[in-house]
């Protein structure tokens, strides 16, 4: 065997050194400036005409915190309602029967088409539609004491979530590569029983981000709510300053409750994801 | 008289304006191996593909253990099946795919026992016993609770084949089980087709591999645009081919 050739001379020897640290100069001069600006904009709000005793007074108040835990049952009541209109909906949309699809794609239409409050407004006034709802010899109510700020709330978000939660299923279920539907038929799986069991547990990887935004979005939206009557944080919020006419101090109350409720969501979403992301990670054993 | 496990007539396939199968007919008898040679988009894969039901045939006649697959004669007109009908009868024949195709949110031993518990609706402790003595039989009993995408190539191919075989399938379909394998990896997964060949298993083998196919097969069955062109014994059809584009065939794949 023939030695390993001479390597060439006047490539010197660089072992030992280290590379050096760039001081960066301007990120330090532009964090230094957005700190000023936001200096600025604490001492404006310091000194403008906010009374913050009532910030601090009414962010406890028993009518604030009820207002809070009904935006969240409304916002998580609706969003069940959402999602399982979603999944419904998304399978219909991908079937291969065409009266399904069209009537998935037609719901969807219906429901992006139009802006949440007008749905809101009509689920609410739907007694000037129907002044009594029910089956024909069974039962029949009022619709002015069916249709509830509760009830009209729930239907109006959770099917205008459905509209859009569908679209992010369907483009979830398209993610699946076609082998795993292959792959689930060679077992003797049918079409739903591949879509439960094998196809939706993957898809959800991929739409946990996106329903965790709309979720988000969901939480915020419940402020709609307020229009028609469901006493939920604005709405309770507003009711205090009709009161009292501390308006900008009830306001920036309940945007300090979204905010940190959107905070805690974040991280509950991020647990979410690792419970679906099982088997995706090359993990060391 | 035997009869074959699987009867082809005068079948059909087209995609759009292609024709993948052209009146092709064939007959695998119990217990026989045959690899399926030729170039890509001679139609072999799709012949595999129809007589599991992932593609529906235009024209002809499947069937298998005597049971015509997909329609159903009535009135002298042919009714397509309903899904369930279909998936009885794709229970007679094991998949595997040339991607594998395992399920990846699941542990190789979840990958093996689905089909049995959900699809059959068999008892756990038993199905369980039966995917770890066929995770044994394959060579992973150290990898049962291990996820797809932590095994190799060929591993996962191993259990893709396990995973078949807990169905208990009449028919075994091979779709090219090695093409997407490191030439490393080849080796064990065919050993494991092997030795399933040897236990007297009816197999249906696309492959390029043709040391495979002289060792193991018991037929070969050269297919060009959409038909047989030539079929017989491994070492006639690979050794001594009577046609020019079987010849040419092996002279390119050589």
């Amino acid at each position: 065997m023939k030695p390993a050739p001479a390597l060439a001379e006047g490539f010197p020897d660089l072992s030992g050194m280290r590379i050096a640290r760039e001081p960066h100069w301007f990120r330090w001069l532009s964090a230094a400036l957005i700190v000023l600006v936001l200096a600025a904009i604490v001492r404006a709000f310091a000194g403008g005409q906010i009374e913050w005793s009532y910030v601090s007074r009414f962010l406890t108040a028993k009518v604030i915190l009820e207002g809070i835990v009904n935006t969240m049952v409304m916002a998580v009541l609706a969003m069940a309602l959402g999602i399982v209109l979603g999944i419904v909906v998304a399978i219909m949309r991908l079937s291969p029967n065409p009266v399904l699809k069209t009537v998935a794609a037609g719901y969807t239409w219906l429901f992006r088409g139009t802006p949440l409050i007008l749905q809101l407004l009509l689920w609410f006034n739907l007694a000037l539609v129907f002044p009594t709802i029910g089956i024909p010899g069974l039962w029949s109510a009022r619709a002015v004491d069916v249709m509830t700020p509760f009830l009209a709330a729930f239907l109006g978000l959770g099917i205008n979530q459905g509209a859009y939660t569908s679209e992010v299923m369907r483009a979830g279920m398209l993610s699946v590569d076609i082998g795993q539907y292959e792959a689930a038929q060679a077992i003797g799986m049918g079409r739903l029983r591949a879509l439960r069991r094998i196809v939706l547990p993957q898809a959800m990887r991929v739409v946990i981000p996106p329903l965790g935004n709309e979720f988000i979005g969901m939480v915020k939206a419940t402020s709609l709510a307020s229009v028609i009557q469901y006493p939920e944080l604005l709405h309770n919020a507003e009711n205090i300053y009709y009161a009292n006419s501390r308006v900008i101090e009830l306001l920036i109350v309940a945007g300090l409750w979204y905010l940190l409720v959107v905070s805690i969501l974040t991280p509950l979403q991020m647990l979410l994801e690792r419970r679906f992301a099982r088997g995706t990670l090359r993990l060391a054993r | 008289m035997t009869k074959p496990l699987v009867a082809i007539r005068s079948v059909s396939k087209s995609f759009g304006e292609f024709q993948a199968l052209k009146t092709v007919s064939l007959d695998v008898w119990p217990g026989e191996v045959m690899c399926l040679i030729g170039a890509s988009g001679s139609g072999k894969t799709t012949l595999l593909r129809c007589i599991n039901q992932l593609a529906a045939i235009d024209a002809g006649g499947i069937w298998l253990d005597g049971e015509l697959l997909g329609v159903r004669e009535q009135g002298g007109r042919l009714h397509r099946l309903n899904e369930r009908a279909i998936g009885r009868q794709r229970l007679k024949t094991g998949m595997v795919f040339q991607r594998f195709n395992l399920f990846p949110h699941k542990t190789a031993l979840e990958n093996i026992t689905e089909g049995p518990l959900q699809v059959q609706g068999r008892k756990s402790d038993e199905v369980r016993a039966e995917a770890l003595e066929l995770l044994r039989r394959v060579g992973l009993s150290a990898k049962a609770d291990w996820y797809p995408a932590q095994l190799s190539g060929g591993q996962q191919q191993r259990v893709a084949i396990a995973r078949a075989l807990a169905m208990k399938p009449m028919l075994m379909l091979f779709d090219e089980p090695t093409s997407a394998l490191d030439p490393e990896l080849v080796g064990e997964v065919l050993a494991v087709m092997k030795e399933l060949a040897r236990s007297g298993m009816t197999m249906m083998v696309v492959t390029h591999e043709l040391g495979f196919a002289r060792e193991v097969a018991d037929r070969v069955v050269y297919m060009d645009q959409g038909a047989i062109v030539e079929q017989g014994r491994a070492s006639d059809v690979l050794g001594a081919p009577r046609e020019e584009r079987t010849k040419a065939f092996l002279s390119a794949v050589i």
